[in-house]
């Protein structure tokens, strides 16, 4: 069985984001940068089905500007066994992602596809759902386990108040939530045996996607910052404000 | 708070602009060594070092390792970071590939030294040990040996030590006790007793490999009488397991003043089974093969340690509000200005920051000769390497951990009265530096190899491959009109380089004791000179690339700065320095001993 993990080259978790000084979004220039922390988990979890002798190969792809091929090193590093970068440097919104993706999937036919519930940097989680319509496959979101059952695979989604184990027939859309594993940290010959690995590079053109943006970001502002607290006096006093001026209680 | 992030821009700097590491992959077994690949490897170990060891470098501290029946246990989380780190091939790193390792050449591994340290150096001496160890075994042991012991090093899943020193010698190996009876079998009999020994005991890994000197009967006395034996704890059966317990044992662990999370054993040997490594005797040779480049790493220390400092001191200054700038408030709407502004933190952090960058701008140079030793394939090359390293060794030492120690030392002033107590832990950078100024042979002592024995070798040759490279520098850049200010301040000092070096030949030679008392100020001198040297290339290199730096001006407009500030407030100590040189013994040694 082959698995699809789609990865993104995100702003590195640990960095503070600043926005331009235009609004027009933000300072990406000399930022580190780093594969989205979901899309790791991701890797982790097709690495894992690997070695326990269900996937036969991982295959990560990236959909981005040439840099992106940094990204997918991580994974061969990790230990996926190649790469494809569908090179663009335009901004790639979900939609078209999930098309490029659908292209990606018809070529290399995979029986399961796993992706990172979302990317740290839009926030948008749209792109497994998206592909998942697009296919007209099964998709079980927020996985914090899956399990391979024959032509099927379990998986157990976080969901509000608890979790919810779904049954999806194989091929299938898997997206992953936080607790489904821990990455682990690529070893130092696996960083080393990975730059021998291939990356294939395609481009959005050749898999016929037209990926001009469909929305428009109108402005792009810092958060307002936390107005001071107030200080009250008593128990009373806290119940009175959260009563009145809170109105919470 | 404990801050720290490898200083990935600042390594790469150093390695591919300063040092030009594209021409790495043209040395032996360094074939797949490209820039790309080191920085994915430094990335790598900075997330490791950042993510496993740095969270336990407080836990090390307050708990210590705890010692009970023979047993040490390491503090809580030492064994599980210490399986990610061997689990991720790192333990091998530097190692041949012939034995496991990865081969990587020490201008690549010695960043990855350097972020250990800064991360956690107790947790870096069980690694740090077994690859002293593993250098001995590799240069000196009987193939036999190399078979049964070097694979399982190399992976990590067994550690080694190196036990030199006794209750009655540290300094003085001549004085050594530990005895080695030959059983005729080409294994020997060890019984003595060494103390202070690093990762002597502990619970990380199933096997540990004592390197251990000792005398064969009837040795000839002092230094010239001491071999070197591998000494298992456990016995490995055929099958390479471990077998049975040999004849050494753990009796203490020492309480230090820091490194608290690396256990300092006192080991007990009572007829432990041993075989020779290297010649009878020849004990001392062997021990310096891997004394040399531990001496090297030890100083790594102190600019890893150095550096959390300052990234810690850095934090600090730039969120305690105290005081109003004395030119008027930079930030009116706060109750006080961030310290950050004051001309004596700015001090402090500034002298911080030249320090480590210049340290580790002499790091990548000698870490490039030491591949270069290694791997060249021009004799010459190798030879003018070998020289360079040998001359730099203790100069890395001895002026890196006073550096690193006084940069710790710095980082508590920043932090105010709130460094010197225990919760923000930089105190514990104070406690862990100090003893990197010791051990592997103290500065003093370091300072004795560069007058006694690096100076007059081979009629001054290793001084060479310093002064010759540096003055043609120097000639070369005198009238640049941006390194012109640099420039002229660098020869000065190297000219005060080259008379105390003439003072110290010559009047050394007629009384020792005055090459004596001049030795650590000119160890010092030379390295603040080789700093100086590194400085003024930095510069150049960011005065070249500022223009084209996209984005990263800012990165090179300080590295100019920091350039300055080296060159026009701390290289000045040279003449100093050059002025006690020349004062000489008289007034050192006026006193009798009993006047104290
Ligand atoms: C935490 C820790 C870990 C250690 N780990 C190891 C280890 O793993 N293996 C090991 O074998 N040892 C180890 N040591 C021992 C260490 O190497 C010695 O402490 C060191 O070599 C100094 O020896 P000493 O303590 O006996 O001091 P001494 O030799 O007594 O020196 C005392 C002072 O006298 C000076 N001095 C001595 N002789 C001379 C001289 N001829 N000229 C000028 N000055 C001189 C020294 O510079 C020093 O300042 C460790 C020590 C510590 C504290
Ligand atoms: C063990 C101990 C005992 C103590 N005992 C007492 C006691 O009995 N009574 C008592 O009242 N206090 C006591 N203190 C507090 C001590 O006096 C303060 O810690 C000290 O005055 C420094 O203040 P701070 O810690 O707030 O550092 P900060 O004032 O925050 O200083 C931090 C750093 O910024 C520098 N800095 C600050 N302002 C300026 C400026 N304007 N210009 C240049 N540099 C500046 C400082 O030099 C320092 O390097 C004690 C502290 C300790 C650790």
């Amino acid at each position: 069985m082959k698995v699809l993990v789609p990865v993104k080259r995100v702003v590195d978790y640990n960095v503070k984001v600043r926005v331009k000084s235009d609004g027009t979004g933000v300072e990406l220039s000399h930022v580190k940068m780093s594969m989205n922390p979901f899309d790791e988990i991701a890797v982790e979890e097709a690495l894992r089905l690997k070695e326990a002798g269900i996937a036969t190969e991982v295959v990560a792809v990236s959909i981005g500007p040439a840099q992106a091929s940094e990204t997918l090193r991580t994974a061969l590093a990790m230990g996926a066994d190649r790469g494809i970068l569908v090179k663009t440097d335009a901004t790639v919104e979900p939609l078209a992602v999930a098309k490029i993706l659908k292209a990606v999937i018809a070529e290399e036919a995979p029986r399961l596809v796993i992706l990172g519930k979302q990317a740290i940097d839009d926030d948008a989680n749209q792109t497994g759902q998206m592909l998942a319509a697009l296919l007209g496959w099964g998709q079980g979101t927020f996985a914090s386990k899956v399990v391979i059952d024959g032509d099927a695979v379990l998986v157990t989604r976080e969901i509000d108040g608890g979790a919810q184990t779904v049954r999806l027939a194989l091929p299938a859309i898997v997206t992953t939530d936080l607790r489904l594993n821990e990455p682990r940290y690529a070893s130092l010959p696996n960083i080393m045996k990975a730059k021998k690995k291939p990356i294939d590079e395609k481009s959005p053109d050749g898999y016929g996607v037209d990926v001009a943006p469909r929305l428009k970001v109108l402005t792009t502002a810092e958060p307002a910052g936390r107005k001071a607290g107030v200080k009250v006096g008593s128990v009373s006093e806290l119940v009175a404000k959260l009563k009145d001026e809170a109105g919470v209680i | 708070m404990q801050t720290y992030q490898p200083p990935l821009r600042d390594m790469r700097f150093v390695l591919h602009e300063l040092h030009g590491s594209d021409t790495l992959k043209d040395m032996k077994g360094c074939e797949d060594i490209t820039p790309d690949l080191i920085d994915a490897v430094l990335e790598e170990a900075g997330k490791l070092v950042t993510e496993v060891l740095a969270p336990l470098n407080p836990v090390g501290d307050a708990e210590g390792c705890k010692y009970e029946n023979g047993v040490v246990r390491t503090p809580t989380g030492f064994k599980d970071a210490y399986k990610t780190y061997v689990e991720g091939g790192w333990n091998g790193i530097a190692c041949d590939p012939e034995w496991g390792g990865q081969g990587l050449p020490a201008s690549v591994t010695k960043f990855i030294e350097e972020m250990m340290c800064s991360a956690n150096l107790s947790f870096g001496l069980y690694p740090g040990l077994t690859h002293g160890a593993y250098q001995a075994i590799v240069s000196h042991a009987p193939q036999e040996l190399k078979e049964r012991f070097l694979p399982k090093m190399v992976e990590g899943i067994w550690s080694g030590t190196m036990c030199l020193t006794e209750p009655h010698c540290g300094t003085d190996l001549g004085l050594l006790r530990t005895k080695a009876e030959p059983q005729g079998d080409g294994s020997y009999k060890i019984t003595g007793s060494k103390i202070f020994i690093s990762a002597g005991e502990h619970d990380l890994t199933e096997n540990i490999i004592h390197l251990v000197l000792a005398r064969l009967p009837n040795a000839p006395k002092g230094v010239k009488g001491i071999s070197l034996f591998l000494v298992p704890k456990f016995l490995p059966k055929e099958d390479g397991t471990p077998g049975p317990r040999n004849g050494v044992l753990c009796t203490g662990i020492e309480h230090k003043m820091g490194l608290n999370g690396s256990a300092t054993c006192q080991l007990s040997l009572d007829e432990a089974t041993g075989w020779l490594v290297g010649e009878p005797h020849k004990g001392m040779r062997a021990m310096f093969t891997m004394m040399n480049s531990e001496r090297l790493s030890v100083g790594t220390q102190g600019l890893g340690v150095g550096e959390a400092a300052y990234q810690s001191a850095v934090a600090y200054a730039k969120e305690r509000l105290q005081g109003r700038a004395l030119t008027g408030a930079k930030y009116p709407d706060k109750p006080a200005d961030p310290i950050i502004v004051h001309p004596d933190v700015r001090r402090s952090l500034m002298t911080m920051r030249a320090y480590n960058e210049g340290c580790r701008a002499l790091s990548g140079w000698v870490a490039r000769n030491l591949d270069l030793m290694e791997r060249s394939n021009d004799p010459e090359e190798r030879q003018n390497a070998e020289d360079f390293t040998a001359l730099m060794t203790p100069i890395v030492k001895a002026l890196f951990t006073d550096l690193g120690f006084t940069n710790a030392s710095m980082g508590v002033q920043v932090y105010g009265g709130h460094g010197y107590i225990r919760d923000h832990g930089v105190e514990q950078y104070v406690r862990d530096a100090r003893i990197a100024m010791i051990y592997e042979g103290t500065n003093g002592v370091q300072a004795l190899d560069l007058v006694g024995r690096k100076l007059p070798a081979h009629m001054g040759r290793y001084l060479r491959s310093f002064f010759h490279p540096v003055l043609a520098y120097i000639d070369s850049k005198l009238d640049d009109e941006n390194l012109g200010p640099l420039v002229g301040p660098l020869g000065k000092a190297f000219g005060a380089l080259q008379l105390a070096t003439g003072h110290i030949a010559e009047k050394g030679l007629k009384d020792p004791d005055e090459a004596g008392a001049a030795a650590t100020d000119y160890l010092r001198l030379f390295g603040l000179v080789a700093l100086g040297y590194m400085w003024v290339r930095m510069a150049d290199v960011a005065f070249q690339k500022r223009a084209e730096a996209n984005g990263e001006a800012a990165f090179y407009e300080a590295k100019i700065a920091t350039a300055r500030f080296y060159i026009d407030r701390l290289l000045p100590e040279v003449a100093g320095l050059w002025g006690s040189i020349k004062a000489g013994k008289a007034a050192m040694m006026a006193l009798d001993d009993a006047a104290f």
